[in-house]
């Protein structure tokens, strides 16, 4: 990896192939087969360890990638004032510690009930113990950076990764080499994080989407009624 | 007001003899595919028992339907928008497949191939969950057929509310009745506000609920919501399922599946008109004993020109009010009020009513005498209890049961007397307020039940919103695959769960 060649491109390339088959398989699936896409609940099945594993897991990601989102993009002017770029990167350690943890806890309970208990290990598709193994080892290698980061506490790697990706998001391909130098383990990280929404599109993690969708719940009236009489009531009205 | 019409069902329970031909043809043409197998979009139960899934009716278990806040606002009694939405990752009154059953097969080929030996060969239980043979079969769809286990179990029955129970476990007192249920397409129904994909919706046209299966992200709180537990999730895709009426068969103007293959005929499909705009009032009542009445009031009469003027205005076909002013729901429900709705205190407001069943009159006390009340026989002496009825049918409202059930006998008394020249039969009418025409037509409706009297159902009129040339030739019900009738082929986005053929039965033609 660090051949600079190869950095480029598992760093500044791989990163764009992974966001353009998200987003354009997302969209795909959504038009081209509907019927397909859902969250594949297994919960009616047995629900076991999922009521606590599954809690546990969503409410601890959803706190990691919120963390994730806000920690790198968020602009320097709009965290400066606030904190140091110590007491941020300390911030980010302790809560991302905390949930990260809480989030494997429940993985790790919830591969085991997927492994475990026939009805669903017999009901999954090979992704979908792909997709939560991957999961799995890319909570671990987000927990293995919270004492890496803590023998670097000047914030100096902090700033060089926040620079990594928004630099991605801006669209510079020459940010990757800032990732010569990196320690493994972040590598790792961010290159299974793409890999994960690389595989999105054609496993059950295209329900984030849907669980984004949801939120369109809190604001619509309780009843639906559908009509076929669209035409009836144009014309009625021209 | 807003009037929309919808096709409502009533069974005359009298009538039922819980002979399963509704669940079964229905099975047969709509949920005989995996991840359905547990699912009866129609199923029969024998009252009193717990029923199918297992104490469905118990809603401090399972949440479903709706409750009335103190400020006499209605929200799901699941919780409201955000409490559902914060049990998103696991739906905490979600019912697992055991409670409804788990579905089976039996070994069939090893009785073809099992070797010579000293015993039978037998066909074990085969599970259609794992494909592993199950040690017993614990419990299956019917499992309280006529009163099958013990009293103990059966009487945890949810409508023995307020009932002495523990005589009715004796074998002289014992009663029994048959309920087939099936999806309620409610007025107010939880099961579209639970959603939090928006995927359920209740059709303007005629009433009926679906779920749209393109929609529907699998989150299961129209599971939990829907009180009649008539949402059924599909676990091998993944979607939420539940009865469609037989919508394609409605909108040709042909009865249902049940209804049409019912052999006691009892049961009637007809056009409900109502104020749309007063369902939300009708649902918030304070007393649950209120709610038959208020939805009552909600069905609006279709022979006032006022009614039709304005069903007019808001879209109502011609066919349609033609077909209101024949409804035998109408007459049931509304002209005779013999008709009830299941369980009005889940404030759903359901529109599949059930005219209550008759019993034999308990004479032990006194044998040979019974208790009459006028010309009527004391209905309070039936052996199915009315507080019992009254709890299945009315929120626990005795009155309107006591009517119904003294009218169905006074159109037995009636007819009774005149058909072996006792008399007119007047006086038995006057005491059940019932007039020589309507008791005439209750014979019709309900004795004969003529298939033309039973089902009035309008044809749907498509032609005024779709090109129907354009639909020429295409297929009709399918899950988005085309008209492919087989197992959907898995896609670059993964077909159904799994891939295993878990049912070791093997056509023989191939």
């Amino acid at each position: 990896m660090s051949n600079p060649y190869v950095n480029t491109l598992l760093f500044g390339i791989y990163p764009y192939l992974c966001l353009a088959v998200l987003l354009l398989g997302s969209l795909i699936r959504f038009d081209r087969d509907p019927y397909t896409w859902k969250s594949d609940s297994s919960q009616m099945l047995r629900a076991g360890w999922l009521r606590i594993g599954s809690n546990l897991f969503h409410y601890g990601i959803l706190v990691v990638i919120f963390g994730h989102f806000v920690g790198f993009l968020a602009p320097h002017w709009m965290v400066d004032w606030a904190l140091s770029p110590i007491a941020h990167q300390l911030l980010a350690m302790v809560v991302g510690g905390i949930a990260g943890a809480i989030a494997i806890i429940g993985l790790t309970m919830l591969i085991w009930r997927r492994l475990s208990d026939p009805r669903i290990r017999l009901n999954s598709r090979k992704w979908d113990i792909a997709v939560v193994l991957m999961l799995w080892c890319q909570l671990a290698l987000g927990l293995l950076t919270v004492p890496l980061s803590a023998s670097h506490m000047d914030g100096v790697l902090f700033e060089t990764l926040t620079s990594y990706v928004k630099g991605i998001v801006t669209l510079d391909v020459s940010v990757a080499a800032l990732m010569i130098d990196v320690p493994l383990t972040y590598k790792l990280h961010i290159l299974l994080g793409f890999s994960l929404f690389l595989v999105s599109p054609f496993t059950r993690m295209i329900h984030i989407w849907s669980g984004a969708g949801t939120l369109a719940y809190l604001v619509r009236p309780y009843q639906i009624v559908r009509t076929r009489k669209k035409i009836i009531k144009e014309s009625a009205r021209s | 007001m807003k009037i929309r019409a919808q096709i409502a069902m009533v069974m005359n329970l009298d009538k039922c003899i819980g002979c399963h031909t509704c669940s079964v043809t229905c099975k047969q043409v709509w949920t005989s595919r995996q991840g359905m197998e547990y699912a009866w979009f129609n199923n029969v139960e024998t009252k009193p028992g717990i029923g199918y899934p297992k104490d469905w009716e118990n809603q401090e278990r399972w949440q479903g339907g709706w409750k009335r806040k103190k400020n006499g606002k209605i929200v799901p009694k699941q919780g409201g928008r955000l409490s559902i939405l914060a049990k998103i990752f696991a739906n905490p009154h979600l019912p697992e497949i055991d409670d409804y059953y788990e579905p089976f097969t039996f070994d069939y080929e090893h009785l073809q191939h099992a070797k010579e030996s000293p015993t039978t060969p037998v066909a074990r239980p085969l599970s259609l969950l794992t494909g592993k043979p199950m040690e017993k079969i614990e419990w299956g769809p019917n499992w309280e057929e006529i009163l099958g286990g013990e009293f103990d179990k059966r009487s945890q029955d949810y409508n023995f509310e307020a009932v002495q129970k523990d005589i009715y476990g004796q074998f002289e007192n014992t009663f029994m009745m048959y309920l087939p249920r099936l999806c309620e397409h409610c007025l107010n129904p939880a099961c579209v506000a639970s959603c939090p994909s928006g995927s359920i919706y209740k059709r303007e046209e005629d009433g009926i609920v679906l779920i749209d299966q393109d929609k529907c992200r699998g989150w299961r709180m129209c599971v939990s919501g829907c009180p009649y537990k008539k949402i059924y999730y599909n676990w091998s895709s993944g979607k939420a399922e539940k009865c469609i009426f037989c919508y394609p068969r409605i909108e040709a103007g042909q009865p249902t599946v049940c209804s049409e293959t019912c052999v006691g005929r009892i049961r009637y499909l007809g056009v409900l008109l109502y104020d749309a705009d007063g369902i939300e009032k009708a649902a918030s009542v304070e007393d649950e004993k209120d709610l038959y009445e208020e939805q009552l009031k909600l069905f609006l009469d279709p022979n006032d020109p006022a009614v039709q003027a304005q069903a007019r205005a808001d879209g109502v076909p011609d066919a349609w009010l033609e077909a209101a002013r024949h409804s035998p729901a109408y007459k049931m429900a509304v002209d005779w009020k013999i008709a009830f709705p299941l369980h009005p205190e889940y404030r759903t407001l359901p529109m599949v009513w059930y005219v209550p069943p008759l019993s034999p009159i308990q004479s032990h006390t006194n044998a040979g005498a019974i208790d009459t009340v006028g010309e009527l026989p004391d209905v309070r002496s039936l052996r199915i209890p009315v507080r019992y009825l009254a709890n299945l049918l009315t929120a626990g409202a005795e009155e309107p049961v006591v009517t119904a059930l003294e009218r169905l006998f006074a159109m037995r008394i009636h007819y009774r007397q005149r058909q072996l020249g006792e008399g007119d039969g007047m006086a038995v009418l006057e005491q059940a307020g019932l007039s020589l025409a309507q008791v005439e037509d209750m014979h019709r409706y309900l004795s004969i039940a003529n298939y033309e009297d039973r089902f009035v159902i309008p044809t749907s009129h498509r032609e005024d919103a779709e090109d129907a040339y354009g639909l020429k030739g295409a297929c009709g019900f399918s899950f988005g695959d085309g008209c492919d009738h087989g197992p959907s082929p898995s896609s670059l986005f993964g077909g159904k769960m799994g891939q295993r053929k878990i049912t070791p039965m093997r056509p023989l033609d191939n």
